[in-house]
C-alpha cells in the first residue's frame, strides 16, 4: 500500500485554515524565517480520509476481534467512554483554567483517586504518571524521597526482582538510579523465598512484584514475602500490570505492598490505541503521601482544588495533573460497575481457567496450578518433535482469525505463550479459540510447513525484522527512498 | 452496567470443565489472611444512561473553551481540529489495538507511524523520530538522558524562558540520571547566547525553547551554536504549529528536537493525553528511548513496517535498555499525523501566518505595556495590566472572557505581566472583545 507521501500531488489541500488578509502581515526575522518548507502530504480531504482508512483495514483492534495478548488485558472498550470524553466541557476544558472554571474535572479526578485507594487498600493516590512505566519510576523516586528522609538512600542502592517481571522493572530501576538485585522462581513458580533471604539486607531499598505474576500465578508465600521485606526495613513496589485478577478480591494494600501502580489501560479499559495512551496512578501507604508529585488533588468541603504545597514532594513527573481523558474513561468504567468489579475480576479468572483447562492436555504447562486472569503454555514439545516454535503457532493463529498471545515471555519459560482471554469474552469464542490451537497443535504434526508459511491471510507475510534493524529505513526519503512507488498518485483500490 | 459475556448455563458448563464447583475455588492460591473479606466500597453500578448523566453534569461543572473566550496557552493551545482527526481516531482498529507487537496484524498502525517519524522529521529538520513520548514535558528528559551517553558528561543546561513544566520535570527525573540540572536567567524575555556560551562549558545538553515560554522568539540559531561550541548537545523545544514559519532546529544546528504536539491534532482536554515528540539525528538512532517504526520487506518481498531496533529497548535489554517507556501515545500521534496531513504544508504556514497577524493586532488593539517589547514574539506575549494578574483574570472571566495566563504563578516579580495566547481558532473579533474587557478591568 502506498505511504501518504506517494499519494500526495504539489498544491493539492486539505484544510484551509482562517487567513485574515485585512490584518497586517506580520514577518518573522530573516534569520529565523523557514527557508525550506516542510514536506507534508498534500492530498485533498476525501483522500485522506481514504488513506487512513485503508490503513485502519489493514490493522487488527478488539473491535476486531479475541485478542487474548497476554499482560496486556484487552478487553472490550465501551463506546459509551469515548461520547463522554468528548463532551466539550471535558475536552475543551484548558488546564490552566482556574480551579473555580474546573470543578467538574477536579472533582472527578477526586473521586477516582478515592476508588483506587480503595481498590489498592492503601491511603494516597497521585494520578500524574502517565503509563505503567512511568507510575514504576515515580514509585522508584518515591523510595529515594522516603530513604533520603531518614537518611538511608545511601545505604540502600538495590531493588529486588525476580526473573519473571516484565523488562518495564529492571529499566526503571537503572532510570531511577538503583541497581537490580535479580531473585529466582520456585518450582511452583511462586518467588523462590530461599533465594530470597539470601538477597535482602540493609542494603536493599525495595522489591518489585507482579502479583499474580507474568505467569499468572498468585504467589503462594506472599506472606513470608512481605515479612522478609518489612522485616528489614525495606519498601513494597506492587506492578498492577495484573490487577485485573483481583480487584475486589485481594487487595495489594492488604498483601503489604506500600506503592502500587494502576494500568488504567488495561484493568480499567482505557483503549490502547496502537501503544498508547496509557494512565499509570500510583497509590502509597501513608507515610509516602508527603512524597507524591505535585500538585496533589485535595477536597475542602464542597470544593475541589490543587495543592501545590508539598515541601517534600519528589516534583512533577509529567505535565499538569496526568492524562485527564484516561480519567474520564477509566472513572465511567469503573462506575459502570461499581462493586461489580469483583465480579468482572472472578470472570476474567474464570475464563482464563477454561481456557487453561481446554489447552493443557495439547500443550505443555510448566506449573500445573490454576491460573488467576492468565496463563502461560508452552510449545516446547512441539518444537522439539515437529520444529514448529511459539511464533509459528503464533503467526498461525493470525490465519484463524485471532490476534497471537503474547510470545517468549515470561523469559524463563522456553516457547513461551502467554494468554490473557480477559473477561469480556463468551465463551463461544473461547471454543473457538481452543479449537484453533487444538487444530494448529495437530497441523503441527501432520503438516508443519502450513504452521510454519503462515500467515498467508493478512495483509502481509512473515516480515523480516533482522533487515529492518540492519539498515534501518525509519522515515520516508522521498525522491531517495529505496521502495518509493513510483506509479501516478491518486486513487488506486485497495484490497 | 457490566460488560460480561457469560450465561448462568456457560459459567456451569466452565467450572465442571475447570473441575472445581465455585468461582470461589479458582482463588484458593491466595492465602485466606490475603483475601478481601467485605465488599468494595463504591458507589452502586451505573446503567449507561445514568452515567451519561453523571458524566455530562461534572462537565457541565468545568468553563471549558466553548463557554469562554479564551486567551490561554503557556504550553496548551487552543488550535483548530479537524473533524476527520476524530473521525480515524474513532477506528476501532486504531483505538482498541495493543503496541503493534506482531506486524502481520497492524500493518496499519505501523505504517501511520512511520508517516508519523516523516512529518516529525520533515517539520524538524531531524533524521529519526521515535513513535512519540508522553508528552512535551517528559520527551526532554528522555533527550537528557540520550545526552548524558552520548557525551560522558552530567550537567544539564536548560534556559529559564523554557516551560517550567519542562524544567520541573527534568529536574525530577535528573536525580535518577545523575545529572545535575542549570538554568540561564532570561534577559527581558530572551536568552542572551554569550551567557548561555559560559554556563554550556562540559554541559552534556542545553535546553530552550523556540518560540520561548514567553511567546518570544529566541535567537536560536546563536543559542544552537552556543550549545555545539562547548561539546553539548543543542536540544530545541518547539512548537510543531510555529514550524511553518519558524526554521528547522535541524537546519540551525541542533543534535535533538523535541516538543509538546497537543496543538497539532489534540484537544486541551485538562491536560492529556497529548503527545510528546522527540526527533534527533541520526548518529542519536540507537540512544532514541521508546518504539521506532522500521521499513523492511515481507517473505514475498513486498514493502512492511515492524517495530525496530528492539535491542534499545526494555523488553530485550532490561536493566540496561535505553528507557523504560512502553506505553507511548500513539493513537494522539495519530490524530497528529492526520492534522499535518489536513493542512499540509500551505495549511501550516496560514496558520503560523495567521496566528502571528492576530498576535500582531491584537497587541496593538490591547494597548497595553508589552513586558518583552526588544524581541519579535509567535502567538503569545505578555503585557502589563497595571494590577495583580490574577484580579485581572478573576475580573475577565466574570465578563465572560479568560483574558490569558498569570506569569507570576512561575516567575517573580511578573505580578502584573499576563501571557496572551492568539490561535487562529480567535477572530478579529474575538480580539476587539479582550481589548473591551481588559480596558474595563485593567489597572
Amino acid at each position: 500500500m502506498k505511504l501518504i507521501f506517494e499519494r500526495s500531488q504539489p498544491g493539492r489541500r486539505g484544510g484551509e485554515p482562517p487567513r485574515y488578509d485585512n490584518l497586517p502581515r506580520v514577518d518573522v526575522p530573516d534569520e529565523l524565517s523557514r527557508a525550506e518548507p516542510p514536506r507534508l502530504p498534500e492530498l485533498s480531504e476525501p483522500e485522506i480520509l481514504r488513506h487512513f482508512t485503508a490503513l485502519s483495514n489493514r490493522n487488527f483492534g478488539i473491535d476486531t476481534g479475541f485478542y487474548p495478548l497476554g499482560s496486556c488485558t484487552m478487553k472490550y472498550n465501551p463506546r459509551i467512554n469515548e461520547r463522554l470524553v468528548g463532551l466539550p466541557g471535558f475536552a475543551h476544558l484548558h488546564p490552566h483554567q482556574e480551579e473555580d472554571g474546573a470543578q467538574g474535572a477536579l472533582e472527578l479526578m477526586w473521586r477516582l483517586q478515592e476508588i483506587l485507594a480503595e481498590v489498592t487498600g492503601l491511603h494516597a493516590v497521585s494520578l500524574q504518571p502517565a503509563a505503567g512505566s512511568q507510575g514504576e519510576i515515580t514509585g522508584l523516586m518515591l523510595m529515594h524521597a522516603y530513604f533520603a528522609d531518614r537518611g538511608e538512600d545511601e545505604q540502600r542502592r538495590k531493588i529486588v526482582i525476580p526473573d519473571t517481571a516484565h523488562g518495564t522493572n529492571p529499566a526503571s530501576v537503572t532510570m531511577a538510579g538503583y541497581e537490580v538485585t535479580p531473585v529466582k522462581t520456585d518450582p511452583r513458580g511462586n518467588i523462590d523465598v530461599d533465594d530470597l533471604r539470601r538477597k535482602v539486607d540493609g542494603h536493599t531499598a525495595g522489591l518489585m512484584l507482579t502479583n499474580p505474576s507474568t505467569l499468572g500465578l498468585f504467589d503462594e508465600n506472599i506472606e513470608e514475602i512481605e515479612r522478609i521485606f518489612h522485616g528489614s526495613g525495606a519498601l513494597m513496589y506492587y506492578d498492577g500490570a495484573n490487577l485485573n485478577a483481583v480487584c475486589g478480591i485481594s487487595r495489594p494494600g492488604d498483601m503489604g505492598f506500600d506503592i502500587v501502580h494502576i494500568n488504567l489501560h488495561k484493568t480499567f479499559s482505557q483503549p490502547h490505541g496502537g501503544g498508547g495512551p496509557g494512565g499509570g496512578p500510583i497509590a502509597v501507604r501513608d507515610m509516602l503521601e508527603q512524597f507524591l508529585p505535585v500538585p496533589g488533588m485535595v477536597r475542602d468541603g464542597d470544593a475541589f482544588r490543587l495543592d501545590h504545597d508539598r515541601p517534600k514532594s519528589i516534583g512533577k513527573v509529567r505535565g499538569f495533573t496526568g492524562p485527564f481523558g484516561v480519567f474520564v474513561r477509566s472513572y465511567a468504567y469503573i462506575r459502570s460497575y461499581g462493586p461489580r468489579l469483583r465480579e468482572m475480576s472472578e470472570v476474567a479468572v474464570l475464563n482464563a481457567n477454561y481456557l487453561l483447562a481446554r489447552l493443557k492436555d495439547t500443550y505443555d504447562l510448566p506449573f500445573d496450578r490454576l491460573c488467576m486472569h492468565e496463563f502461560v503454555l508452552s510449545a516446547r514439545w512441539l518444537k522439539r518433535e515437529h520444529g514448529v516454535t511459539a511464533s509459528d503457532v503464533a503467526k498461525r493463529l493470525m490465519d484463524y482469525g485471532f490476534h497471537p498471545p503474547t510470545v517468549y515471555f515470561p523469559l524463563i519459560v522456553p516457547e513461551a505463550l502467554m494468554i490473557e482471554p480477559t473477561e469480556t469474552e463468551p465463551k463461544e469464542n473461547l471454543d473457538a479459540f481452543a479449537d484453533a490451537m487444538i487444530a494448529i497443535a495437530r497441523e503441527a504434526a501432520e503438516e508443519p510447513e502450513i504452521v510454519k508459511a503462515a500467515p498467508t491471510s493478512r495483509p502481509i507475510r512473515r516480515a523480516d525484522e533482522v533487515k529492518a534493524a540492519k539498515q534501518p529505513v525509519v522515515r520516508y526519503l522521498f525522491d531517495e527512498h529505496p521502495s518509493r512507488v513510483q506509479e501516478p498518485a491518486g486513487v488506486t483500490p485497495e484490497s | 452496567m457490566s460488560f460480561l459475556s457469560l450465561t448462568d448455563a456457560d459459567r456451569e458448563a466452565m467450572l465442571a470443565e475447570i473441575g472445581v464447583d465455585s468461582v470461589d475455588e479458582l482463588f484458593r492460591d491466595i492465602p485466606a489472611g490475603m483475601r478481601f473479606d467485605r465488599a468494595l466500597d463504591l458507589e452502586p453500578p451505573l446503567t449507561e444512561l445514568e452515567l451519561q448523566r453523571h458524566l455530562e453534569a461534572l462537565a457541565a461543572r468545568n468553563v471549558d473553551t466553548t463557554k469562554e473566550l479564551s486567551f490561554l496557552g503557556a504550553g496548551i493551545y487552543d488550535h483548530y481540529v479537524p473533524a476527520i482527526a476524530d473521525a480515524v481516531l474513532q477506528r476501532g482498529e486504531f483505538l482498541t489495538a495493543y503496541t503493534p507487537y506482531q506486524p502481520e496484524m497492524s500493518q496499519g498502525i505501523l505504517q501511520a507511524i512511520f508517516e508519523y517519524q516523516t512529518v516529525i522529521c520533515e517539520l524538524t529538520g531531524m533524521d529519526v523520530s521515535n513513535a512519540s513520548g508522553y508528552d512535551g514535558t517528559t520527551v526532554a528528559a528522555d533527550a537528557c538522558l540520550i545526552a548524558k551517553h552520548a557525551t560522558g558528561r552530567s550537567k544539564i543546561v536548560v534556559t529559564e524562558a523554557t516551560n517550567p513544566q519542562v524544567r520541573q520535570v527534568v529536574k525530577t527525573y535528573a536525580r535518577g540520571f545523575g545529572l545535575d540540572v542549570v538554568e540561564v536567567p532570561h534577559r527581558a524575555g530572551a536568552t542572551d547566547a554569550d551567557e548561555l556560551a559560559s554556563a554550556s562549558q562540559d554541559a552534556a545538553a542545553v535546553i530552550f525553547q523556540q518560540p520561548n515560554f514567553f511567546g518570544v522568539l529566541e535567537p536560536a540559531p546563536d543559542l544552537a551554536a552556543a550549545a555545539n561550541d562547548a561539546g553539548a548537545l543543542a536540544i530545541a523545544h518547539v512548537d510543531p504549529m510555529s514550524l511553518g514559519v519558524l526554521e528547522a532546529p535541524g537546519a540551525y544546528g541542533c543534535a535533538i528536537a523535541i516538543g509538546e504536539g497537543q496543538g497539532t491534532g489534540n484537544y486541551p482536554a485538562y491536560g492529556g493525553p497529548h503527545y510528546g515528540f522527540l526527533a534527533a539525528r541520526n548518529e542519536f538512532i540507537r540512544r532514541m528511548p521508546g518504539r521506532i517504526i522500521g521499513e523492511t520487506t515481507d517473505l514475498d518481498g513486498d514493502r512492511a513496517y515492524v517495530l525496530t531496533l528492539q535491542t534499545r529497548e526494555q523488553h530485550i535489554r532490561r536493566e540496561k535498555a535505553t528507557s523504560n517507556i512502553t506505553t507511548n501515545q500513539t493513537l494522539l500521534a495519530l490524530q497528529g499525523l492526520v492534522t499535518l496531513s489536513w493542512l499540509g504544508p500551505q495549511g501550516i504556514r496560514d496558520v503560523g501566518e495567521t496566528c502571528m497577524s492576530l498576535a500582531a493586532y491584537a497587541q496593538e488593539r490591547l494597548g497595553l505595556e508589552l513586558v518583552f517589547a526588544d524581541r519579535p514574539t509567535f502567538k503569545e506575549f505578555a503585557v502589563r495590566v497595571g494590577r495583580s494578574a490574577r484580579d485581572v483574570i478573576r475580573d475577565s472571566r466574570e465578563r465572560g472572557v479568560h483574558p490569558g495566563y498569570a506569569l507570576r504563578r512561575d516567575y517573580e516579580g511578573l505580578d502584573d505581566a499576563l501571557l496572551v495566547c492568539v490561535t487562529e481558532k480567535r477572530t478579529p473579533a474575538d480580539v476587539e472583545r479582550l481589548a473591551e474587557v481588559l480596558h474595563e478591568v485593567a489597572g
